[in-house]
């Protein structure tokens, strides 16, 4: 320290004060709260925000990019990899984009079973959240019931589609395969066990004082910013808006369900808290009324040209061998234009831009992530909190960097 | 599905979506905004343009009906204003803007880039997508951060990613790849694997 100390009086310590009033520090972006690779500056005055920026793009893989070199039905691989808690919800996202500019007609036992799935994996995606939620703020606990109840789901949709994490279960056309033997059984086995499960995490948390008061009144934004910045899903929904896309442009037959829009009105940590939790149960009804629906029927389009034919048939039939062959080998082309297809996925609007040239390959795939917008508000709603209450915010906004980065 | 979306357009999904909302209200509470909709989820393009039109007579160059969905190409001077306009008017209200990305039509191909607007009304559940094409040379266009703050991302990352530069942005740097990244690797002459093999230092 070179601090001249000649004109001080003896009396006098010299300290030197690099924390002057403000602070810069980087969060992350190997932070554990910060669900993966997310990096935060905050300047901090005392314990308080003044200022947060994030700074994304450490998982930047280009799949945009990759999109544009793969045939349409090879991307539906790459969505899986994107928001991975929720992989069904991109793959339907996607495949319905690229139907509506097919104009195919899906069968009505696919589409029950797309909704069946997805709402199965939207519970898995909630309780990951809700476990890596609570896990941020201090509960061990919930974190592993949580993980115990999505590794139920998890084996489900491993028995339909063969793949736990990266199912690419929905194909252009309608499904991979239909529902294996005893399926129904195991969904109603899912569905009787799940609310006692559901009713231990409120007890573990909802009535729990000390997550309460690190939640309530933490990270207000207000349903206009809301709106303003964007944000869409659960995070839209506990700012008293009660869009949902599911009802707001109903698809694969959501208008027939019948389910409600959990709606909380304060807009904090606690309200989004509240929707999701709610949320859960309202996806356990539809999981129920679309099992109820499961009767036989065909699981694909009648689309030759598009769907690959079944095996027997590809064997036996010349005709199912040569579009086999052709759909394997150079794909099949899809009309010159553009969509833009959203669904309510289980963070929020999951958009996909899909423009075609009239090729094999799409000319571009834009995907329009909910943790991608609903992260940029982080700011609005962190700015004049705590510290500590980030890792809350965050947790509570529930975003995924593999979506976000892409 | 084609034919579902082509049909819903024709009706007025507006006055649809009003129709339901009664019985939204009743399954979600009294104090929650409706929020049920119709499948069609395109604006009326013959209203839409009319009332547009109306308001500034040279707004829009071209009107694209296709896959049940309405394509507005707009001239870039009057993006901003047709985005307010749009935003404010009674019975349209597009009051999110849904996503902004942006496209390249090809080296060859001029104008070569395009940024598209996907816009949805919160009120009324339709959607509306604007076009803006721009020149090789001249990849400019106003911001609109000052109507919907979420553009403020989606404009990075367009400019990151095809490097169109949006004017009046607030904070336009890249947001996926490096600062010192060079080139734009969503744009058609960027080569898959990129030019080096990259790695932070």
């Amino acid at each position: 320290m070179s601090v001249s100390t000649q004109n001080l009086p003896p009396q006098f310590e010299v300290i030197d004060q690099p924390l002057d009033t403000q602070m810069t520090i980087s969060m992350g972006p190997q932070h554990p709260s910060t669900h993966g690779v997310l990096r935060l500056e905050l300047v901090l005055d005392g314990e308080m925000i003044v200022k947060a920026t994030p700074d994304i793009g450490y998982l930047h893989t280009g799949m945009e990019k990759l999109f544009e070199y793969k045939k349409y039905q090879q991307g539906i691989v790459i969505t899986d990899r994107m928001d991975y808690l929720n992989p069904l919800g991109n793959n339907l996202a996607y495949v319905m984009a690229v139907e509506k500019l097919l104009g195919l007609e899906i069968p009505e036992r696919a589409q029950v079973i797309r909704v069946l799935m997805c709402e199965l994996q939207r519970i898995a995606s909630h309780l990951v959240w809700l476990g890596t939620h609570a896990l941020d703020l201090g509960a061990m606990t919930v974190f592993f019931y949580c993980f115990r109840e999505r590794e139920k789901i998890l084996n489900l949709i491993e028995a339909c589609s063969g793949g736990r994490l990266t199912p690419s279960y929905f194909r252009i056309g309608g499904i991979m395969m239909d529902l294996p033997g005893g399926f129904e059984r195991r969904v109603k086995q899912f569905t009787d066990n799940f609310p006692p499960a559901l009713a231990e995490f409120n007890t573990l948390l909802t009535g729990n004082t000390i997550f309460q008061s690190r939640t309530k009144g933490v990270g207000y934004i207000s349903p206009e910013d809301a709106i303003d910045w964007g944000i869409s899903g659960p995070s839209l929904r506990g700012s008293g808006i009660g869009l949902d896309i599911r009802r707001a442009n109903p698809y694969t037959g959501y208008e027939t369900y019948d389910f409600d829009v959990p709606v909380e009105q304060d807009g904090d940590v606690w309200a989004r808290y509240m929707v999701r939790m709610r949320e859960m149960t309202e996806s356990l009804k539809i999981v129920r009324q679309a099992a109820a629906r499961l009767k036989p029927g065909p699981v694909k389009a009648d689309a030759p040209k598009v769907v690959l034919p079944e095996r027997e048939a590809m064997k036996t039939h010349m005709d199912a061998l040569i579009h086999h062959f052709l759909i394997v080998a150079e794909g099949f082309s899809v009309p010159k234009g553009e969509v833009y297809h959203a669904i309510e996925a289980s963070k929020g609007e999951l958009g996909v831009y899909v423009k075609s040239d009239g090729g094999a390959k799409p000319n571009r795939v834009h995907f329009r992530a909910p943790s991608f917008v609903n992260l940029s508000a982080l700011p609005i709603m962190v700015e004049g909190e705590m510290i500590a209450d980030v890792v809350a915010v965050i947790g509570s906004i529930d975003i995924v960097l593999g979506e976000i980065d892409r | 599905m084609a034919e579902e979306n082509k049909q819903g357009a024709q009706t007025d999904a507006a006055s649809d979506a009003t129709g339901k909302s009664t019985t939204a209200a009743t399954t979600m509470g009294t104090e929650t905004p409706a929020a049920s909709g119709t499948p069609s989820n395109a604006v009326n393009a013959e209203q839409i343009t009319a009332l547009l039109r109306a308001a500034q007579p040279d707004s829009i160059v071209e009107v694209i009906q296709a896959f049940g969905e309405v394509t507005l190409i707009v001239p870039r001077e009057h993006i901003v204003e047709i985005c307010d306009y749009l935003k404010h008017t009674p019975k349209l209200e597009f009051n999110f803007l849904a996503d902004l990305c942006g496209a390249d039509r090809g080296v060859e191909e001029e104008p070569r880039f395009e940024v598209n607007y996907h816009l949805f009304s919160t009120k009324h559940f339709h959607r509306l997508r604007l076009k803006v094409l721009l020149n090789e040379d001249d990849p400019l266009v106003p911001t609109v951060t000052g109507i919907w703050k979420t553009a403020n991302w989606h404009e990075r990352e367009t400019f990151d990613l095809f490097g169109v530069v949006f004017e009046g942005h607030p904070d336009l740097r890249r947001i996926l790849l490096p600062d010192e990244w060079q080139g734009h690797a969503l744009r058609k002459d960027f080569p898959l694997r990129g030019y080096e093999p990259y790695s932070i230092n």
